[in-house]
């Protein structure tokens, strides 16, 4: 089992690794990628990262000095390999000569170690602050700002108080005029025309009406063909819709020979 | 039996005092100098003298209650000798739990903020999202406005209260960044070393 107790002088660069694109100690990969003689993006960083979790689970100790150091170098290796994602990154990184480039992978790795060192401090504070209570949670008076108008003139209220005081326009309640009128009224008013002509157009007979009345009508149709009182064809779309009456002797003769 | 008699010397901004004294019991965060002077509506100088009268009076050692700068402004706290009483009755929701990730996220944004998470994540090497939504709940930092651009990301800045928990008097009580940590020419040394030591 391994225990957390801390054992220098066990750096990470010592880490062999066996990669597909790379084989050799972690060190030298370093080398390599800071001499842009290997591409970071042939790398498998997962793989580094399993390799570095196997020789912990080997050894029966953590040495927390080279977690540290290992985990800031990988993550700087992940930097690198996701900003080839972008190129205008890309591009960045291409324009950096080797000496750029160390130089840039120091700068971070001194900037992360300085809010490393912030987030320490803080903590310290923390604790020595323990002893210090204050009142928290809502407060029992926000503070009210003072609210400073600048001169106002009388007439200018009254002016904006009128406007306010004009009546609203009337609202038109046309909308609500709409009435449909009742299927019904069409399948009576086509039952009765088909009692004296066998075929007619749908178009001839509702047109002058209202697009309701025309809606409505088209449903009048479909509940007589539904019904099977008519047959309805079109000779092409948006063609007259043509109704023929159905007679029922002809219904009844072609469901037996159908039978 | 005789009278004693006393002189009593009363100070002139005795008046002023215990006005500031009742403004800064009624306020749940500190109160600058400003604040204060616009609510006695009086000369800042006579309110900065008279704060110093009430930095003697509540004091530790001297009152349970010790008046504080903190937060660029003044406030109320308990005195340290009571702090083990208070902690049997109170909580400290804001600093319970806080993590590593929290504090180095919170170094991140006190120090470079407002700054936005991708700009944390940048530094930190991680994404930032969990570690700054905490922060947000605990009212440690908050929202500053966005990146410039379009759908620019949110920025961050710490609060008043951060300084208040902390003990600040402002964000200039932070310790220079330079004097925190190596500096990149040790670490470049390093890194070229390592790099150095395996071509040869």
């Amino acid at each position: 089992m391994a225990s957390l107790r801390t054992v220098p002088q066990t750096p990470a660069r010592e880490l062999d690794l066996d990669l597909e694109a790379f084989e050799g100690p972690f060190d030298l990969l370093l080398t390599l990628l800071l001499r842009e003689e290997l591409e970071p993006g042939e790398i498998d960083i997962a793989a580094i990262v399993l390799a570095f979790v196997e020789r912990l689970a080997e050894r029966d100790e953590i040495d927390l000095e080279a977690c540290g150091e290992f985990l800031v170098l990988v993550s700087a290796l992940l930097e690198l390999k996701a900003r080839l994602l972008f190129p205008d990154e890309a591009a960045e990184l291409d324009a950096l000569e080797p000496e750029e480039a160390a130089e840039e992978l120091a700068r971070r790795l001194a900037e992360y170690r300085r809010m490393k060192e912030a987030a320490v401090w803080l903590a310290e504070r923390l604790a020595g602050e323990r002893d210090r209570w204050f009142r928290l949670g809502p407060a029992p008076l926000a503070l009210q700002p003072e609210r400073r108008l600048a001169p106002q003139d009388p007439n200018a209220l009254v002016t904006a108080l009128r406007a306010l005081a004009v009546p609203p326009p009337a609202v038109s309640l046309s909308h609500l005029a709409l009435r449909f009128p009742p299927v019904s009224q069409f399948l009576e008013r086509f039952r009765a025309l088909l009692s004296r002509r066998r075929v007619f157009d749908f178009d001839g007979e509702v047109a002058g009406l209202s697009r309701v009345e025309q809606a409505v009508a088209f449903l009048a149709l479909l509940e007589l063909r539904k019904g099977g009182e008519i047959a309805l064809s079109q000779g092409a779309p948006f063609a007259p819709i043509r109704i023929s009456r159905i007679d029922d002797e002809r219904t009844t003769t072609w469901t037996a020979r159908s039978a | 039996m005789d009278s004693t008699l006393r002189l009593i010397a009363t100070n002139p901004l005795d008046h002023l005092a215990r006005t500031v004294e009742a403004l800064l019991v009624v306020a749940s965060s500190p109160l600058s100098v400003a604040e204060l002077t616009e609510a006695t509506e009086d000369d800042p100088e006579r309110v900065e003298t008279a704060l110093g009268l009430l930095r003697e009076r509540f004091s530790e050692r001297r009152s349970g209650i010790v008046l504080e700068e903190v937060a660029s402004g003044f406030a109320f706290r308990a005195s340290r000798e009571a702090s083990a009483a208070c902690a049997r009755l109170f909580e400290r929701p804001i600093e319970r739990g806080l993590s590593q990730a929290a504090l180095e996220t919170l170094a991140v944004v006190a120090y470079l903020g407002p700054c936005s998470r991708p700009e944390v994540a940048r530094i930190r090497g991680v994404a930032a999202d969990s570690a700054v939504a905490s922060l947000v709940e605990r009212g440690l930092i908050s929202e500053a406005g966005r990146e410039s651009g379009p759908g620019g990301a949110v920025r961050y800045r710490t609060t008043p209260l951060f300084e208040r928990v902390f003990g600040l008097e402002s964000l200039a009580a932070l310790p220079r960044l330079d004097d925190l940590g190596a500096d990149s020419e040790q670490i470049r040394e390093r890194l070229l070393e390592v790099a150095s030591a395996r071509a040869s």
